[in-house]
């Protein structure tokens, strides 16, 4: 029971990342239709910058700044990076793309996302950087209930992605930007004419977006340790996948399904095998693709002629 | 109206329906226009002449090509390029034809090889199977065509996105499985090697020159079976699934049966190019059906123009003979490198004057800041360029290069990419002067950090070959832009 619970514990704080990256994808994919695969490049990025943060103030053993002042920097620029290279991919690889046919766009992202892998490999090596969080946050610091641990970098991670959905949802459903955001979304061309700047809240909300990437980045890099050029790919596939099985588009799908292919990824590696997990994660989420495109809490889309 | 849609921008004296109207988009065949002189006798020439010897003219040139090769070096790249023609040709089917997004392609062509393989060695059991060529091709071809209808069931469901996503997970799904699933049988990351040559009726093929001329034939064959089946009805019913579904159901096109022949066709050129590339080189490994094998077949693609059987097989060509050939040799590399941006300026620069002013500035900006830099800082230029040959003797006290060039390289790889970024941004005067310092800091880079990582240099190309076609040329070279319906 007690392991039961410590995978469960495990499971969603991967799920809570992956949910912070589902979000990106969900709310780029609703307001552009666009599969932006460079998204989990993004994340893999944030990871490096927080990896460069730590080393910058002195290295996980002799950190020169209280450890709350060095995670504030490592979210901030992480965040703040990612969310420039953002809105720079989305204004030089996608916006003159706008009006293509949908394959333009998507084999765009694809290469955009390659170009990104390659461009860290060329600028920081394919050697794997380690955070070594347990040297400066320890181990032992968290909740303890009989024989289960969970420490506090998990207890932050599902915090924080808990802070930034609520923030996301007040930001979509409380402010004129969200508003906008929903107008072009639902659709672009009458958005246009009443007036909403569509260029600034698609570059706003690719912003958004790829923050909430390098930050999740940068809790993995906190959570797993490890950091190199390839993370991004696979995270980034699971995570529209959550979109989907949420239902894109829906901020409470995206953390819905993000929380459930966490733990069921973590389920499988704790009772079945760990070389399996990404082929039976892969095969469900072709089973659920296949069986229920418009995920769990979204709606079959309406077919416009 | 206000934006006036691209087509009429081309205003002619054309008789007949009204511009962008239906019978105007049906016409667009019969409307081609011929360049002016000499260049349009002769492509009013070659339209005359029919597909097959226009075919058979290239594969014969194609067979002239191993007595020019010199080493086998040359020939393994003839041998890579073609295959990767032949991947491109049948990946055309499903993206350019039918216009949906396989990223599980590369899937088919693993599914090939380790089908080929496990046919053609000891794995399967103590004695080993060890079919001919004649059987085991046929075999493993149908099989993929199978496993073809099977991927694509999900497109009757999937819109485009989704079905991209269901395919990139089943080209993940199959490199886990091959290196996760019975290792016994698949070899897990050690992959299966030993495998026979091709071979049947006694007949074997084991030099690198009798693979040439196989795949010279297999990719003739192939084109001229796709040629046929594009001008049938199966094709004309893609083009029309690719450019409406909705539309085309309502003309009564079975659209679900057309969309898995589609993906079905494109698994079996796929696997036939596997089992070739696994008997060839004797052994798989399912390293060599990752995602980066995935986007070399895309940009082979792209580039020759996706839609466009003539520009599938230029750009696999190209892409291989380009990238995978030419990138080993640091100056052969050169050459490719400093010729592809002379090109694209003479193409794309006028007047004549501007162009000749700017790389004239370009040379004496680089002259005048290395000696500037040299005069400051020796260490700072003593690196001198990476790469060998008379270009680079030529450039060696033009360029900048340090003496550790590692982190100023990457450094400018970065300011390298955000001027690049705002060359596209900026019109006018501003662009032609950011353009010298481009220019030259490029030069720098990649004698300073690009030369020395050749593998990784030909990554980022190939992402950039996507981002760049797609945004500057989306209809690659060969291909024809789509004409919009107003």
């Amino acid at each position: 029971m007690h392991f039961f619970v410590q995978e469960l514990v495990n499971g969603i704080t991967t799920g809570s990342l992956y949910a912070l990256l589902a979000l990106g994808y969900s709310m780029v994919y609703g307001i552009l239709k666009l599969l932006n695969f460079a998204h989990g490049d993004l994340y893999m990025i944030g990871a490096f910058m927080g990896y460069f943060v730590i080393q910058w103030f002195g290295g996980a053993m002799a950190l020169t700044i209280p450890v709350p002042l060095l995670l504030l920097f490592m979210f901030v620029i992480a965040g703040g990076l990612t969310g420039v290279l953002g809105v720079a991919i989305e204004r030089f690889a996608y916006r003159p793309l706008r009006d293509a046919p949908r394959i333009a766009p998507l084999i765009t992202a694809l290469g955009v996302s390659f170009f990104l892998e390659n461009a860290v490999l060329l600028l920081f090596g394919s050697q794997t950087r380690v955070y070594n969080t347990p040297d400066f946050i320890s181990f032992s610091t968290g909740i303890h209930i009989g024989v289960l641990q969970i420490d506090i970098v998990r207890i932050m991670v599902i915090g924080l992605s808990v802070i930034l959905m609520i923030g996301l949802r007040l930001l979509v459903s409380r402010t004129r930007l969200g508003k906008q955001m929903r107008a072009v979304a639902a659709d672009r061309e009458a958005a246009e004419m009443l007036g909403i700047n569509v260029d600034y809240t698609i570059a706003a909300t690719f912003f958004i977006g790829s923050v909430l990437a390098g930050v999740s980045g940068v809790m993995a890099g906190l959570v797993f340790n490890q950091v190199y050029n390839l993370i991004g790919f696979v995270a980034g596939l699971k995570a529209f996948t959550a979109a989907v099985v949420g239902g894109i588009g829906s901020i409470a799908g995206a953390m819905l399904g993000g929380l459930l292919i966490g733990i069921a990824e973590s389920m499988i590696t704790g009772y079945i095998s760990s070389t399996l997990t990404n082929l039976i994660v892969f095969g469900i989420l072709i089973v659920m693709m296949v069986l229920r495109p418009q995920g769990l809490l979204g709606r079959a889309p309406l077919q416009k002629v | 109206m206000s934006d006036l849609p691209p087509a009429e921008s081309q205003t002619q004296s054309i008789t007949g329906p009204q511009v962008g109207v239906d019978e105007w988009v049906m016409r667009a065949g019969g409307r081609r226009q011929y360049a002016p002189g000499w260049r349009g006798d002769v492509q009013r020439r070659t339209d005359k002449v029919g597909w097959w010897p226009r075919l058979a003219l290239a594969g014969i040139a194609g067979a002239l090509v191993p007595f020019v090769l010199g080493n086998q070096f040359q020939l393994q790249v003839g041998i890579n390029a073609l295959l990767l023609a032949l991947l491109a040709v049948g990946l055309n089917i499903a993206v350019g034809w039918a216009g949906l997004l396989d990223l599980g392609y590369i899937a088919f062509y693993g599914f090939g090889a380790y089908g080929f393989a496990l046919l053609s060695s000891d794995q399967l059991s103590t004695a080993g199977v060890h079919l001919p060529a004649i059987l085991s091709l046929p075999i493993v071809m149908v099989a993929a065509a199978i496993l073809g209808l099977l991927v694509g069931l999900p497109s009757r469901r999937l819109l485009g996105d989704y079905l991209a996503i269901v395919t990139l997970f089943f080209g993940e799904a199959f490199v886990e499985f091959t290196n996760n699933v019975a290792p016994s049988k698949l070899g897990g990351p050690n992959g299966i090697f030993a495998l026979d040559p091709i071979h049947s009726f006694g007949v074997q093929i084991l030099s690198n020159k009798g693979y040439f001329y196989l795949l010279l034939v297999l990719l003739v064959l192939t084109i001229a079976v796709l040629h046929l089946l594009d001008t049938s009805r199966t094709g004309r019913a893609w083009r029309a699934v690719r450019e409406d579904p909705l539309a085309a159901t309502l003309m009564t096109i079975p659209v679900n049966r057309v969309k898995l022949m589609a993906f079905s066709f494109g698994a079996v050129v796929a696997a036939l190019a596997g089992a070739v590339f696994a008997a060839q080189q004797a052994s798989v490994f399912p390293t060599d059906f990752d995602t980066p094998f995935l986007i070399l077949i895309y940009a082979a693609l792209i580039l020759g123009g996706a839609g466009s059987m003539a520009g599938a097989v230029l750009g696999g060509l190209v892409v291989g003979v380009t990238l995978d050939g030419f990138l080993r040799s640091s100056t052969e590399a050169g050459y490719i490198f400093y010729g592809l941006i002379l090109l694209t300026l003479l193409v794309k620069m006028r007047p004549w004057r501007k162009l000749a002013l700017v790389l004239g500035s370009t040379v004496v900006l680089g002259f005048a800041l290395h000696a500037i830099v040299k005069a400051i800082s020796p260490s700072a230029v003593a690196g001198g360029p990476q790469s060998s040959g008379w270009i680079a003797s030529a450039l060696h006290s033009w360029v900048i290069v340090p003496q550790n060039p590692t982190t100023a390289g990457n450094i400018g790889f970065v300011v390298l990419i955000c001027l690049l970024i705002a060359l596209v941004q900026i019109h006018g005067r501003w662009r032609t002067i950011v353009l010298v310092p481009t220019l030259y800091l490029a030069a720098c880079v990649w004698e300073g950090r690009l030369v020395a990582e050749p593998s990784i240099t030909r990554q980022i190309l190939l992402g950039a070959i996507l981002i760049v076609m797609m945004n500057a040329r989306p209809q690659g070279l060969l291909g024809s832009r789509r004409v919009e319906v107003v």
